[in-house]
């Protein structure tokens, strides 16, 4: 300290107890004492001090004790000063350890953490996890004992407050318990998950978060839709955990309805009656919400018309379902009436959400004489009946015109307590006639490419005949599986309807072939038990006089059917084309056939796969699964069938292959193979014709020696030519296309009856 | 000769009409047509029949078909007896003699072969050979034969032949719809209407999710028991749970989303 600068005589004293001479500790001590003086009690102090002293002696430098000096006093606040111990006894082990690098992270990050486990118990359980993890990275090689410092541990103090806002600690556990599992013999990607950035850090992160998962709670939101709503709009999750800057907010289009991965949840609000009021809210706009022109509205009349019609369809809907009241009431903000300064602050949206509230809540209890008046008037206009969106965006924006001021324009923006989250963004109330310029426009929709869609397992390689040489190609094919993209099942279900008719037809075949595990025979002469109704009633006839009936015998039989079916599905371009002589193309008269052959076989409980497959060069063969052997014909299986999409070429052989290694894994007496397809096999890196033709056929002869019968269901009109060759008499021409959706059952039936 | 007062239905069972089926089914009766009546369980079906007979006057012979059913059950059957045997009479030979309407209930629960014993009584026949008594019994005039199915659940495998089929004039029934099923509720239970409107509406929520973890919605029937549970004082709440999800459905998810459906519509 230099000599003509003004020193507390205590301040003296204090700063002799941390007996250093690191600058920046000089330069800050004042401010940091301060702090602790406000915060801690005497006795913490002293030992505040003493603790900073002994990191200061650790010999990493200023860091350790710089942080400590500065973390430590809003740490204490959180969880206690008598934490303190632990702490340092944490610090303690990590000097001894090859660790010590880890110290300054560790300590500049404390008080964020400790803020957010709020108790020494947490604490706690928080150094026994770090401390677990220190134990099982730190490396030794070749019997050189802890030699090197676990590469994740800096990284992972530095991401803990991020982490603990996401996770709670058991979550937090079970993440570190999977990095360490997964990568603790290879540093970088060690590092890389502990930095979060890597794929299935987030990943794991996502599975462990707090609060409700969309993914436990799809089931039940689907039912929700349709049962209260008869809405069937499929759910699309979107991720909260990384974007910290933009919240993105639920909105639908018409690929579905999008909402929030998570919900915490709120007070007295469950995470699950989250999700079902933001549905409810966009299920209500669905309904009575008409899309408006918004061109020559500014941007703040269309935020007022969208407060005053989202309390419209609240309105409705709490009278369609009363219970929704206290859920949104819960879960809408409450805008103190004067917390917004006018002069200083734009109060656009605090006026907003208070006016949105008023309407919503009758015991709002604010005074502002515009407001009652409004709010009066939307109650008489609902009084009325449903209302419209027209309607009510002119009174938005005559309240608007009533209580503009000039402060609205400033860029302060009074923004506590003024989002409504589970609103969406009401991207569909708007039309624009004329391109916007302006920045909320919403980004047009992306084509997808196939690219894009499915990377996941690695490849498998699958021979290829060559019918020159009579050898095979080893490793030729490489073919990549992933689950085919989902899309609506409710397309599925409304196809199944259009088809209802020929479905009671096909029951009634299948009742027929359905398998009753015992069967009862009645009226036998000779069997394993005696019929005692029809005895006695023989015995009355011989008594009668009548001649009685000998047949008083019953026996059993059981009843079985045993057959694995996989149903290959040709997805290459040409289904693309319309069928001869119908408004269809070939692949939604596919979908429809194979629905409803899915559908039956469902009915029989034969296991049943369903896949497609195409292919662009040997090198990226795709097989897509659709349904698999475990899965029921549910909504899931329902949701990939219906957005089954037709692109590249078919190079059938090595797609064959690959169901077949699924066909064999499985316990049946019959494993049969179906194949429908629209063509010949080929691929744009074969010029040879007949190439694909002949491997394919050789795989027809593999998959028979191995067991499973093959059979194949062409569309192809001028497959006569073909055809036989590759599969024999295994398979059917149907010429008619659009028969298909009642043949493709058919055959199976027969083909297995 | 049977007493044929005790077939008699005494008092006006409630039956609130959706349509013209009342006026038809008298018109069909005037002709003695034979009737089939079809529907979900729980809709209406049985009670219907009852109220026409009420409404007809005439005694009503019902009975619960099932698979174990034998023709000798319908025709009647000797008995044996210390000294020999004795011919007892089966219900429809019983319904045919004295004049009453014979109701099959869920006439494809019983095998296919003991339901063609019914056809010389549904064509212009109208008998029935009894032929281990050696007996032709000509149908007393007021005599009509009634049966009752339910297409939803039972397997085509017990559907019926379609010689079967084509001997009926056919009603077919489903629930009513929100308003006429809320007056139903409050007229049958005296619950007010506007808690027969929740009920109704609880009801619908699960006929919604039919095909989708639901064999079958709520019936009427169950909506009554709702009611009645609601009139005798149970709490809201606790009688739809009892009375409206916990009989239909043991899938946790379905539960929860219909127990939503109950605080959302009782609030």
């Amino acid at each position: 300290m230099t000599e003509t600068e003004y020193q507390h005589p205590l301040m003296k004293a204090y700063w002799a107890i941390l007996d250093t001479h690191f600058k920046p500790v000089e330069d800050v001590f004042e401010d940091v004492m301060a702090e602790a003086l406000a915060i801690l009690t005497r006795e913490g102090t002293h030992q505040y001090l003493e603790a900073a002293r002994v990191i200061g002696k650790l010999g990493r430098g200023v860091e350790p004790m710089l942080a400590f000096l500065e973390e430590w006093p809003s740490a204490a606040k959180a969880i206690g000063e008598d934490g303190l111990p632990l702490v340092m006894a944490m610090i303690q082990r990590m000097q001894k350890s090859p660790n010590g690098k880890a110290i300054a992270p560790f300590l500049q990050t404390l008080a964020p953490v400790a803020r957010r486990l709020q108790s020494q118990e947490a604490m706690g359980d928080y150094l026994d996890i770090t401390l677990d993890f220190m134990q099982r990275t730190t490396g030794s090689i070749h019997g050189h004992h802890t030699t090197f410092p676990s590469p994740g541990l800096p990284d992972f103090f530095a991401q803990a407050p991020f982490l603990l806002s996401q996770l709670s600690l058991v979550g937090l556990k079970n993440w570190v318990d999977y990095g360490i599992r997964n990568y603790n013999s290879h540093p970088e990607r060690q590092k890389d998950y502990f930095t979060v950035q890597s794929a299935d850090s987030h990943a794991v992160l996502q599975r462990e978060r707090h609060g409700t998962l969309f993914m436990d709670v799809e089931r039940k939101l689907d039912l929700y839709l349709r049962g209260m709503w008869q809405d069937a709009q499929q759910l699309v999750p979107y991720s909260t955990a990384f974007d910290e800057l933009r919240k993105p907010v639920p909105y639908y289009d018409k690929l579905g309805m999008r909402i929030p991965d998570v919900y915490d949840d709120a007070d007295t609000i469950s995470g699950l009656d989250r999700y079902r009021a933001t549905l409810a809210h966009m299920v209500g706009h669905r309904r009575w919400t008409q899309a408006q022109i918004a061109d020559n509205w500014s941007p703040f009349q269309r935020m007022a018309v969208e407060f005053f019609e989202d309390c419209r369809i609240e309105t409705l809907l709490c009278r369609e379902y009363p219970g929704l009241k206290r859920i949104f009431l819960a879960l809408h903000p409450k805008p103190v009436e004067d917390a917004c300064d006018p002069e200083t602050t734009s109060c656009l949206r605090h006026r907003m959400v208070m006016i949105s509230r008023a309407l919503l809540d009758p015991d709002h209890g604010y005074q502002d004489a515009d407001l009652l008046t409004f709010t009066q008037r939307f109650h008489d206009l609902m009084a009325q009946g449903e209302s419209n969106t027209r309607d009510i965006a002119s009174l938005a924006l005559s309240y608007v015109a009533k209580t503009r001021r000039q402060s609205d324009q400033l860029a302060k923006v009074h923004f506590d307590n003024t989002v409504v989250d589970y609103r969406d963004d009401n991207r569909q109330m708007w039309k624009f006639i004329e391109e916007s310029d302006d920045e909320e426009m919403f980004e047009k929709e992306k084509k997808r490419t196939p690219e894009e869609e499915h990377k996941g397992l690695p490849p498998r390689h699958y021979p290829e005949w060559d019918y020159k040489s009579l050898t095979y190609r080893p490793d030729w094919a490489s073919v990549y599986e992933a689950l085919h993209p989902k899309g609506n099942p409710a397309d599925i279900d409304k196809l199944l309807e259009k088809h209802s008719a020929l479905a009671k037809r096909l029951k009634r075949i299948l009742d027929l072939l359905k398998p009753q595990d015992k069967i009862r025979i009645r009226y036998q002469e000779e069997g394993s038990e005696l019929d005692l109704d029809v005895a006695i009633r023989s015995l009355i006839d011989f008594k009668g006089g009548a001649n009685p009936d000998p047949r008083i015998n019953m026996s059993h039989r059981t009843d079985g059917r045993n057959i694995a079916v996989m149903l290959l599905l040709d997805l290459s371009e040409s289904l693309n084309e319309k069928a001869s002589g119908s408004e269809q193309t070939i692949l939604e008269l596919s979908q429809e056939a194979v629905s409803l052959l899915a559908w039956a076989v469902e009915q029989l409980g034969d296991p049943f796969a369903i896949a497609g497959f195409h292919s662009n060069t040997r090198h990226d063969v795709r097989y897509l699964h659709i349904k698999g052997y475990s899965e029921s014909w549910g909504d899931e299986a329902k949701g990939r069938l219906a957005a089954m999409q037709a692109a590249y070429s078919t190079r059938m052989g090595a797609a064959m292959r690959h169901a077949a290694h699924y066909l064999e894994a499985r316990q049946a007496d019959k494993k049969l193979m179906l194949i429908l397809t629209d063509g010949q096999p080929s691929d744009i890196d074969t010029h040879d014709e007949q190439l694909l033709i002949e491997d394919t056929r050789q795989a027809v002869k593999e998959l028979d020696r191995d067991g499973i019968f093959t059979y194949c269901i062409s569309l192809d009109p001028k497959a006569d030519e073909y055809v036989s060759g590759i599969f024999g008499r295994q398979y059917t021409v149907i010429d008619n296309i659009q028969r298909l959706p009642e043949k493709l059952p058919e055959l199976f039936l027969a083909l297995t009856k | 000769m049977t007493d044929k007062e005790q077939y008699k239905v005494n008092a006006e069972p409630y039956y609130q009409a959706q349509g013209k089926e009342v006026q038809l089914y008298e018109a069909a009766y005037r002709n003695r047509l034979p009737v089939m009546v079809k529907g979900p369980t729980g809709c209406g079906k049985s009670r219907f029949v009852e109220y026409m007979a009420w409404k007809l006057n005439k005694p009503l012979i019902t009975v619960a078909c099932n698979e174990d059913m034998t023709a000798s059950d319908l025709v009647g059957r000797y008995l044996l007896e210390a000294n020999g045997t004795r011919w007892l009479d089966g219900p429809l030979t019983v319904a045919a003699r004295i004049g009453a309407i014979c109701y099959l209930d869920e006439i494809v629960e019983a095998r296919q072969d003991t339901t063609v014993v019914i056809h010389p009584l549904t064509d212009h026949r109208r008998t029935l050979p009894l032929d281990k008594k050696g007996e032709l019994i000509h149908a007393h005039p007021d005599f009509q034969l009634v049966i009752s199915y339910n297409p939803g659940y039972q397997s085509l495998m017990k559907d019926l032949k379609q010689s079967t089929k084509q001997r009926f004039t056919a009603f077919d029934f489903d629930y009513p719809d929100a308003a006429l099923e809320t007056t139903i509720l409050a007229k049958e239970t005296g619950l007010d209407e506007a808690t027969a409107g929740k009920l109704v509406k609880i009801g619908q929520t699960a006929r919604n999710l039919k095909g989708h973890g639901l064999d079958e919605g709520i019936s009427t029937r169950l909506l009554v028991y709702a009611a009645t549970l609601i009139k005798d004082g149970v709490d809201p709440l606790d009688a739809c749970r009892m009375a409206l999800v916990r009989p239909i459905t043991d899938d946790a998810d379905i539960r929860e989303t219909l127990d939503h459906a109950i605080d959302a519509t009782f609030a």
